[in-house]
């Protein structure tokens, strides 16, 4: 017996190769989230906007920062403002309605919308150690309950869950248990062209073809801290041609180098062993 | 069957929990997975939760679903020779055997032949080993064959495991960043930090207070941990000297701890700790233990090998000469390392030497005192726990 769910097929902004689009329909067929990490630059955030948009429903987005917690992402008890009001508060203003002080996060608006959508959880390991813990119970049962008002909040559609991690810090065993994980590994040349093609259609063929030599030459270049990115090639290719560079300055030297490289170590380590780095 | 890979992928130590192998089966009997590419692909996006256990995954499943089951003691055997001579790989003209097998056969006679072969062989034409002119090895001058392991063989006309993501393995990844992850996990918070505002308190004291507001504040909450990074250096750790400079960036570099030392010694400890040893700036250890608190979390890193006296005898180093104060004196390196282990209780030793040459007296000295992990991702994360006061693996 074979199910029907909905599918990703990649989309026409978005390379995605076979693997991934393998791992979001696993995700998506058995409701969990899915776990995507990799490099920066690898396109990790752009595949939940590839995904709602292939699949039409909106996208939510969990933008998590150092401080965020995950109680945030669920709902926010002002309670400030509701002290503020009851001692200022002018006509009108009914302090005794809490739920007036009660603003869901984005996860909670991903539970509550009225129809299926994509939330993207981005960057979580950016918050705390113990931040994916707290989001467990709300992951597994897509529910949450809120003290306040004594509700409980329940899903009326699961929500398309896509989470990204830098890898900046490792996620608890616990929490990697509930995902489907997917390593984007670094692009190798054939795909790398088809991304450049994705977002520069009309690049001279002989310009690229010596952008993406020297791009994975400095890749390779032991003892760098920050290896540049896809993101960054594509920056670099663009002010390449606004430019004029040709393909011959691209072999003697490195033009606009800091696109590339932004770690002020790296550009001397690299200005220590080659010339023409500026 | 499945069975069987649940087995295989436990015993390459991928941690399958119950949760996710159930999902897996559901998945099968919902008719997720039409063929052998999707399970792959379905089975490692479920089961394995990290790039590093990628290569264990594609070893297990194809040990599971082809059918090639090495024996545990054999494969890592053969890893070995294969790792220990992948230097001896040369130029390469054309296999003067012409071996004119189809892919299949090859296969078949590769299992075959390593299941008679018992021991390890480098050159000659029929086992599998390194150099030679057998279809089946490294780095072999067969004009096709079956290549084991990576590197050489380019001419191999099938790859027995592509074994693409080798490279991420933990126990070999050793880049500065995934150093600073492993650290980072390094933590204990307690209220000592800048005031911040407590919100409940706050609410409560202003309730109290009939809705006149009232702040409240608390100390906001602080990493406590100090670390303290011990380096052997020079001797027999040179070959390690890029992997050692590596962890001390690392940790020199993350910010979080609320303070973070670097001091060096030359094979054990004899009553003094280097800045450097160019600029012969050191400290006595017994002065240096008066600052640490057992909120010092010490990690040594060193091969721990030295000869015998080094380790046992007071005095026993050459350094130990420069120490000659009556009781202080007296002691050995062992009894300085005790001695440091006594005030700073959460500690470890990371050695950089590979297990199998632990055996040696001084190293199982030392590990008797500090718990010993190999100086891997893996054993970094380990030593990690132990510096949280939780055990080691």
């Amino acid at each position: 017996m074979t199910e029907r769910f909905e599918r990703f097929a990649g989309s026409a902004r978005y390379v995605a190769d076979e693997d991934l689009m393998a791992d979001v329909n696993a995700a998506i067929a058995l409701g969990r989230p899915l776990l995507v990490r990799g490099e920066p630059g690898t396109g990790k955030t752009m595949l939940a906007h590839a995904v709602a948009e292939s699949l039409g429903m909106p996208l939510l987005g969990w933008y998590v920062k150092s401080t965020t917690t995950a109680k945030e992402g669920l709902y926010v008890y002002d309670v400030v403002q509701r002290l503020n009001d009851s001692r200022f508060g002018g006509e009108g203003v009914d302090v005794s309605d809490i739920r007036r002080y009660i603003r869901l996060g984005v996860l909670g608006r991903a539970l509550t919308a009225p129809e299926r959508v994509v939330l993207l959880i981005d960057e979580i390991d950016k918050a705390d150690l113990e931040f994916p813990n707290d989001l467990l119970r709300e992951l597994d049962e897509m529910a949450f309950h809120i003290p306040e008002l004594d509700e409980t909040v329940r899903a009326r559609h699961r929500p398309v869950t896509i989470i990204t991690s830098n890898a900046e810090k490792e996620l608890p065993d616990a929490f990697l248990r509930r995902c489907v994980f997917h390593y984007i590994a670094f692009p190798d040349r054939d795909r790398l062209r088809r991304i450049v093609d994705v977002h520069l259609p009309d690049l001279d063929a002989r310009l690229l073809d010596a952008a993406i030599e020297r791009f994975y030459g400095l890749r390779s270049v032991e003892g760098l801290r920050k290896k540049p990115s896809t993101s960054e090639l594509l920056d670099w290719l663009f002010v390449l041609v606004r430019a004029g560079v040709t393909p011959g300055d691209l072999a003697r030297r490195l033009p606009h180098a800091g696109i590339l490289i932004k770690q002020e170590k790296d550009l001397e380590l690299l200005r220590s062993r080659h010339a023409g780095i500026a | 069957m499945f069975d069987l890979l649940l087995f295989n992928l436990r015993a390459r130590g991928v941690a399958v929990g119950l949760s996710e192998w159930l999902a897996f089966l559901d998945g099968l009997d919902r008719g997720l997975v039409g063929d052998l590419d999707g399970l792959y692909r379905f089975g490692r996006a479920l089961l394995v939760h990290h790039e590093g256990h990628y290569d264990a995954w594609d070893v297990a499943f194809r040990a599971t679903f082809e059918g090639v089951e090495l024996e545990p003691e054999l494969s890592e055997q053969l890893q070995r020779w294969l790792e220990e001579a992948r230097d001896l790989v040369g130029p390469r003209p054309g296999g003067e055997e012409g071996i004119d097998l189809d892919p299949e056969a090859l296969r078949e006679a590769f299992r075959e032949r390593l299941r008679e072969q018992a021991e390890r062989h480098d050159g000659g034409s029929r086992w599998i080993g390194t150099g030679g002119r057998s279809p089946f090895g490294q780095g072999g001058r067969a004009a096709g064959g079956i290549r084991v392991g990576r590197g050489g063989g380019r001419s191999a006309i099938a790859v027995a495991g592509e074994r693409r993501w080798r490279d991420y393995r933990r126990d070999r990844r050793l880049e500065l960043r995934d150093f600073q992850v492993a650290l980072r996990a390094l933590r204990s918070l307690a209220r000592e930090g800048p005031p911040e505002l407590d919100l409940d308190a706050t609410v409560r004291r202003t309730a109290d207070n009939a809705g006149e507001v009232e702040l409240v504040e608390r100390p906001g909450r602080r990493n406590r941990v100090h670390l303290v990074l011990l380096l052997d250096t020079g001797g027999s750790m040179d070959p390690h000297a890029r992997l050692v400079e590596r962890l001390f960036t690392a940790a020199s570099e993350l910010e979080g701890f609320r303070s973070f030392q670097a001091w060096s010694f030359h094979n054990a400890p004899y009553g003094w700790l280097y800045r450097s040893y160019a600029s012969r700036e050191r400290r006595p250890i017994p002065e240096l233990l008066r600052e640490w608190t057992p909120a010092h979390r010490v990690l040594w890193v060193g091969d721990a090998s030295m000869a015998p006296y080094e380790l046992f005898h007071p005095g026993g180093g050459f350094w130990a000469s420069r120490w000659d104060d009556g009781e202080a004196g007296a002691m050995s390196g062992l009894d300085w390392l005790r001695l440091v282990r006594r005030r700073c209780p959460a500690s470890a030793w990371l050695n950089p030497d590979p297990e199998r040459y632990w055996q040696h007296p001084t190293v199982r000295a030392i590990a008797a005192v500090y718990p010993m992990f190999p100086l891997t991702l893996d054993g970094l994360r380990s030593a990690v726990r132990v510096l949280r006061g939780q055990p080691g693996r």
